[in-house]
């Protein structure tokens, strides 16, 4: 694959993004508030032994996923790892598809067959939901080279971790990307916690926005708890990808609320900490005050929270009674049949 | 009103202490509110409340100890919609769990797998397989398994625009073993593309570019390196249409040389048959002469699965004839007799076969017929054909590069005592590299592989001669 002259253009500085729309500010609201409705009745159905193995709930992360989805194109994709959930609803997956397959129902988006750490759909562009910590990276810069041998115009989004950051693949990745120019946007999802090791505990050079640069791949910190921040950023560094200058990488700073699993206590930090964030940094409670300032009414934001609602709860009462899947499904799935 | 259920805390608990309250009744509470602390032995929780509403009651004090995952803690008087909650009688519409250790209550006989290790899933409808029909008077044309793959390759590209070629010196080197030679002069750097050394990131690549579409060849320089790249293979490649309910296909060929070439050392020798031939979701084919090499390399690049492709080093230079026919395409899962015998059934696969042929020749200068089975396809192994040839010589000598245990030969030995063992006039035996890493020394080597008198001996033993 031949390599693009290096000449890269500067692109998507000062796009038009810093004031948002009502509308658009509504739409955040919206979709955060239905990933964390959605999760917390997900750890809900959790604790009442309807979800089985990992759970791995994206709580305090929602302004990322909605953020990114917001400059998302159609044909571009998306790829994470099994902290999924949210990425899943951003894209505009179905509520219940992703519940009903957190309970291992045969209306769960894979037939019951993935769980909470594999789940896909080919038509929201989600290309999953992958349980090996950093496989995804590779993957991703895969989908990415594929749009630039079709050339579709389209941006791959590999989202990951900073545990996943120190994976080896991450950086066969990273040059590969740059060295042929593949259209990708790497979004890590710095929670500082891999698991139940701090950033600091893990990393020799904590800001991972530098990890490209023995690459030469440009990279940029974030507030990953500003859902307009990351939208801003997101654009750039699309608009970047796209028009073939090859990888960008966002970092993108946050938290979560919840334990690494839903069987995570997290005594790695203390309970002031995560107060401190909650209290401080909330990408919901953030977006509220914006709310505000555009003048949009608690009667509307009541009238959004109800209609969360009721989707949570119409996803969780599809999630418990759709059936489990037929035993015939066992063995289907395995292989395709070959056309000749 | 609706109750609040003591939650589990992870796959396994069963009860915990329910160690203290952080609302009273008469609070108000709202999604996300700490509501409670769990302790198991393991660890302690907080417990959040999903609905908003008015603590009506507390079910279960501080400190008790015990308390049965599922069993109502609290009540909450919801605001409008909270009816829609989960309710108490919830557990019981749970998924049953199977009774351990209940005899009776077995899993759903539907999902009972067969005896054969392919389970009811036709992977492919075997009794349908057939090697292409040679036309009358077709020519012959002596060729290398090198070139063999090359036009495999080059015949696929042509046909479909979104096959290409990606690995190590596949392309301005012409292939580390010229395997691709002129494919780059062909087809140009967008479908020739040389990586760098860094397989599990290309082979991880690979499989993306395959997830969005295309139908990438990924070659390693040998097996031994495709191991850094094991993960992709088996977890992304493998794995995915089952775990995507089949919305996620990968159709790619990770092939390369596979087994020990000659003299160079244990990291560089080794056969990943049997490695890969455990793994639902992969077909693994090993091929021996120019024909099939080029015939099931075609088949695996239009395979809609993903094909681990073991070629052999010490094979790639050596001429075989192949008819000169388009599209020449071998099926995937079909063994094929490569000589017929009555006294016994020698197994092998890639350039093993060539051993086991010549063994026969020196069997039959001492009155012993061998028939000759060549595997082909690790998976779906063709165990009729085997059987078949055993019900008629009731021995069995399996023959592989590979280590013995856990080996191909004992999955071919396996499946023989499945499907007739009432046939077998002996033990069957396994020939095999010795179970050691593969030494350097040649006298050393030389013991440790497999040789033309280690099956001569073996044919002998099990017909007791």
């Amino acid at each position: 694959m031949a390599r693009a002259s290096k000449a890269k253009a500067q692109s998507g500085r000062g796009s038009d993004t810093g004031v948002t729309g009502r509308d658009q500010l509504l739409k955040y609201y919206r979709d955060m508030l239905l990933i964390r409705r959605f999760e917390e009745r997900a750890g809900q159905l959790y604790g009442m032994g309807l979800i089985g193995g990992f759970c791995h709930l994206y709580i305090g992360q929602e302004a990322i996923a909605v953020g990114m989805e917001a400059i998302r194109k159609p044909g571009d994709q998306i790829i994470t790892g099994y902290r999924d959930h949210g990425h899943m609803l951003a894209a505009g997956m179905e509520s219940r598809e992703v519940m009903a397959e957190l309970t291992g129902r045969s209306g769960g988006s894979s037939k019951g067959k993935g769980g909470s750490m594999h789940m896909f759909s080919t038509e929201a562009g989600f290309y999953g939901g992958h349980g090996i910590v950093g496989a995804q990276v590779s993957l991703g810069t895969g989908l990415a080279l594929a749009n630039k041998y079709k050339q579709n115009g389209n941006v791959a989004f590999a989202y990951f971790g900073d545990g996943a950051a120190n994976q080896g693949q991450v950086y066969e990745s990273f040059n590969m990307a740059e060295l042929w120019d593949l259209p990708v946007v790497y979004v890590i999802e710095n929670n500082q916690y891999a698991m139940g090791t701090s950033i600091e505990r893990s990393a020799s050079e904590t800001r991972l926005h530098k990890r490209g640069i023995s690459f030469q791949i440009p990279g940029e910190e974030v507030d990953g708890m500003d859902v307009e921040a990351v939208a801003a950023a997101g654009l750039k560094a699309a608009e970047h990808a796209r028009s073939g200058n090859g990888p960008y990488i966002l970092e993108m700073k946050t938290y979560r609320y919840r334990g690494h699993s839903m069987s995570d206590p997290a005594k790695y930090r203390t309970k002031e900490e995560v107060d401190e964030v909650k209290k401080t940094r909330d990408p919901i409670d953030h977006l509220r005050e914006k709310l505000d300032a555009a003048k949009v009414t608690e009667d509307e934001l009541k009238k959004i929270d109800a209609e969360v609602k009721a989707i949570v709860a119409d996803a969780a009462e599809f999630a418990r009674t759709s059936p489990e899947p037929d035993p015939s499904e066992l063995y289907t799935d395995v292989y395709l049949e070959a056309a000749e | 009103m609706t109750d609040i259920l003591m939650p589990a805390l992870s796959p396994t608990m069963e009860e915990g202490t329910l160690a203290k309250w952080h609302v009273k009744q008469g609070d108000t509470v709202k999604a996300g509110d700490v509501i409670a602390e769990i302790e198991t032995d393991k660890a302690t929780m907080e417990v959040e409340a999903v609905d908003e509403g008015v603590i009506s009651a507390i079910l279960v004090e501080a400190g008790t100890e015990g308390v049965k995952v599922n069993t109502p803690i609290a009540q909450l008087d919801g605001e409008e919609g909270s009816a829609a909650a989960p309710k108490a009688e919830a557990p019981a519409e749970a998924p049953k769990q199977e009774a351990a250790g209940d005899p009776e209550k077995k899993p759903a006989e539907e999902a009972k797998p067969q005896p054969e290790g392919e389970g009811p899933a036709p992977v492919v409808a075997k009794v349908a397989l057939k090697d292409p029909e040679i036309p009358a008077g077709a020519k012959m044309v002596k060729i290398t398994v090198r070139d063999a793959l090359r036009d495999a390759m080059a015949e696929e590209m042509r046909r479909d625009e979104t096959v290409f070629l990606m690995g190590e010196e596949v392309a301005q080197y012409q292939g580390a073993y010229k395997v691709s030679r002129d494919l780059l002069q062909e087809f140009g750097d967008r479908r020739v593309i040389d990586t760098p050394i860094t397989e599990h990131g290309f082979a991880g690549l690979g499989v993306g570019a395959a997830m969005a579409g295309l139908k990438p060849i990924v070659e390693f320089m040998t097996w031994n390196f495709g191991m850094q790249a094991i993960d992709q293979i088996i977890n992304s490649a493998a794995k995915t249409l089952y775990m995507s309910g089949g919305q996620i296909k990968s159709s790619i060929v990770f092939r390369g040389p596979n087994g020990a070439a000659s003299r160079v050392g244990a990291q560089h020798s080794q056969d990943y048959s049997a490695w890969y031939g455990q793994v639902p979701g992969l077909k693994v084919v090993a091929p021996y002469d120019a024909a099939d090499a080029k015939g099931l390399l075609k088949a695996a690049i239009r395979d809609p699965n993903p094909v681990v492709f073991l070629e052999h080093e010490m094979m790639y230079g050596v001429e075989f004839e192949i008819p000169e026919v388009e599209d020449w395409i071998v099926p995937i899962g079909k063994a094929k007799v490569r000589r017929e015998g009555k006294d016994v059934t020698l197994t092998a696969h890639s350039r093993m076969v060539g051993l086991a042929l010549k063994a026969a020749e020196e069997l039959a200068a001492e009155g012993i017929e061998a028939e000759v089975i060549d595997l082909r396809t690790i998976r779906p192994l063709d165990h009729e054909t085997i059987v078949e040839s055993v019900k008629k010589t009731n021995r069995l000598v399996s023959c592989e590069e590979g280590w013995g245990p856990m080996g191909v030969g004992a999955e071919v030995v396996a499946r023989v005592i499945e499907h007739a063992f009432d046939y077998l006039d002996a033990p069957p035996l396994r020939v095999h590299q010795e179970d050691v890493p593969l030494p350097y020394a040649a006298n050393l080597e030389a013991l440790s592989l497999p040789s033309v008198d280690k099956i001569v001996k073996a044919a002998k033993a099990v017909s007791y001669k």
